[in-house]
């Protein structure tokens, strides 16, 4: 079965059409990065597949499950990290991860394990005790992701998971990115191409609300006629632009 | 469990907000402690403790709304509540983990200044008890008006609307300070319409030993939380379709 298949996906906003008719398809366990410039429907495409915003027509299905009929299932199945950085400041890292097993539902003893586990596999140790507001970025992102892992999702949406990070501290997030590649279906949004590049199985490239082409990065540079990445990216847009 | 998760967030936020604990416990603590002090000097039978104690008690509550609106529209400017909104969290999971988690916090807020009051002289007589209870009806409308105004307003707005437009409305229009019958004319009319000045006197009441006297001030009290709640009820589920 298809993680998530879309059919004709489309939102409207008064006389702007922010998703046009998407058709896209996702393989179980596969990382996909959305690409497009700022306006191509990215975020919308995302909120409409994590029940935030109802398409105008046109539905999408998650494991089977309709984001029109079967929300419930839906949001049981998934999880965000958000754009900005969502996290509670003035609760400790250890409390945010906790809440989040709580929402989901784990009694109070799982919910703590739960949280010792993510703690150590984003190396969150030193940071445990400490509020989440007081934290840099790179550990916000960190502790974003892990609050999104804590629920146990099929299917993960990353918003711009590095957006406004070091060098390094992206370096750190690739790594724990990649180790989840196969466990859980990963949909990444990013403007940065070498990150697309390097993370994903396959990529979307979409512009003014329409997907434009699907496939790895090297069938992308190969239909581009390039075999620079960034390159295969703009000529892609701009030819579409024509 | 979803929801206790979720109100348990709910009341660190507010506690661990310094802040909240300045406004909310000490400023009608200090308001307390000044109006004593200038009674001793000056007695004044409107600030007399037992008179002044279910005032400050009901002006403290005022600033409830400002912790449970800044709490919500502070969520809903950030992204942290749309997170909340891809979780199982249903909507009425939403709104009373909004509401709950304050409302012990207020019955706190006032058995602490009832706690200061005996301090300065107030008796204690089992009144005390059924006067913090009888808050309850004043701290659900208090909390339920920062539902309304956290899912209308920016967390700027809050902060000029529920920090100073309300806890100045509750101050002027209560009683508290002055004898509305001094002012007398539409003043005296338009505050009798509002619930703040029937909270005060629903506290005197019950202070005195006096249940009698609650009404009708509870209906007063009782009909605005009600209606209030309802109106805050809708404007968070409409403000949640719209994100």
């Amino acid at each position: 079965m298809d993680a998530i298949k879309t059919v004709d996906l489309t939102k409207k906003y008064k006389d702007l059409t922010a998703v046009d008719g998407l058709n896209l398809t996702v393989r179980q366990g596969e990382l996909l990065s959305l690409l497009g410039v700022n306006g191509a429907g990215k975020t919308t495409t995302i909120k409409m597949l994590t029940g935030l915003t109802r398409p105008t027509s046109g539905d999408a299905f998650l494991n089977g499950k309709s984001i029109l009929t079967d929300t419930a299932a839906v949001k049981a199945m998934i999880a965000v990290s958000p754009q900005e950085t969502a996290v509670a400041p003035n609760l400790t890292v250890r409390e945010n991860l906790e809440l989040m097993a709580g929402v989901h539902g784990f009694q109070k003893p799982e919910a703590r394990d739960k949280a010792t586990d993510l703690t150590g596999r984003f190396g969150l140790g030193t940071v445990a005790n400490k509020r989440a507001g007081k934290l840099s970025g790179g550990w916000q992102r960190r502790l974003s992701i892990a609050m999104a892992l804590i629920g146990g999702p099929q299917i993960l949406f990353l918003d711009e998971p590095t957006l406004g990070l070091d060098v390094l501290a992206r370096s750190e997030l690739w790594e724990m990115i990649r180790a989840l590649r196969g466990s859980m279906t990963v949909i990444l949004t990013t403007h940065y191409m070498e990150e697309a590049e390097a993370l994903s199985g396959r990529v979307a490239i979409m512009r003014s609300g329409r997907l434009l082409t699907a496939g790895t990065p090297q069938e992308i540079k190969r239909q581009a006629g390039t075999d620079k990445f960034d390159e295969a990216f703009v000529r892609i847009v701009k030819e579409a632009a024509q | 469990m979803k929801v206790l998760a979720f109100s348990k967030r709910n009341d660190l936020e507010v506690l661990r907000d310094p802040l909240n604990l300045i406004f909310g416990v000490g400023f009608p603590i200090v308001l307390l402690l000044l109006l004593t002090a200038i009674q001793r000097n000056i007695p004044v039978p409107m600030f007399a403790i037992d008179h002044l104690a279910p005032g400050i008690a009901v002006f403290g509550l005022s600033f409830m709304t400002l912790f449970s609106a800044t709490l919500i529209a502070k969520d809903r400017g950030s992204a942290f509540l749309q997170r909340l909104y891809t979780t199982p969290l249903t909507a009425a999971d939403f709104i009373l983990g909004y509401l709950l988690p304050v409302l012990p916090i207020a019955v706190a807020q006032s058995a602490i200044c009832c706690g200061a009051a005996v301090l300065l002289g107030l008796k204690v007589t089992v009144h005390l008890v059924s006067a913090v209870l009888f808050t309850i009806p004043t701290a659900l409308l208090f909390v339920s008006l920062g539902l309304l105004c956290g899912s209308i307003f920016t967390d700027k707005q809050v902060g000029g609307i529920c920090g100073a437009l309300l806890t100045n409305l509750t101050a002027w229009l209560s009683g508290i300070w002055f004898d509305l019958g001094m002012v007398g004319g539409a003043f005296q009319k338009i505050a009798n319409l509002l619930p703040f000045v029937h909270a005060v006197e629903l506290e005197r009441a019950v202070l005195r030993g006096d249940y009698a006297g609650v009404f009708p001030h509870i209906w007063w009290v009782t009909g605005y939380a009600a209606a209030v709640t309802a109106i805050a009820v809708f404007a968070f589920l409409r403000q949640m379709k719209r994100q």
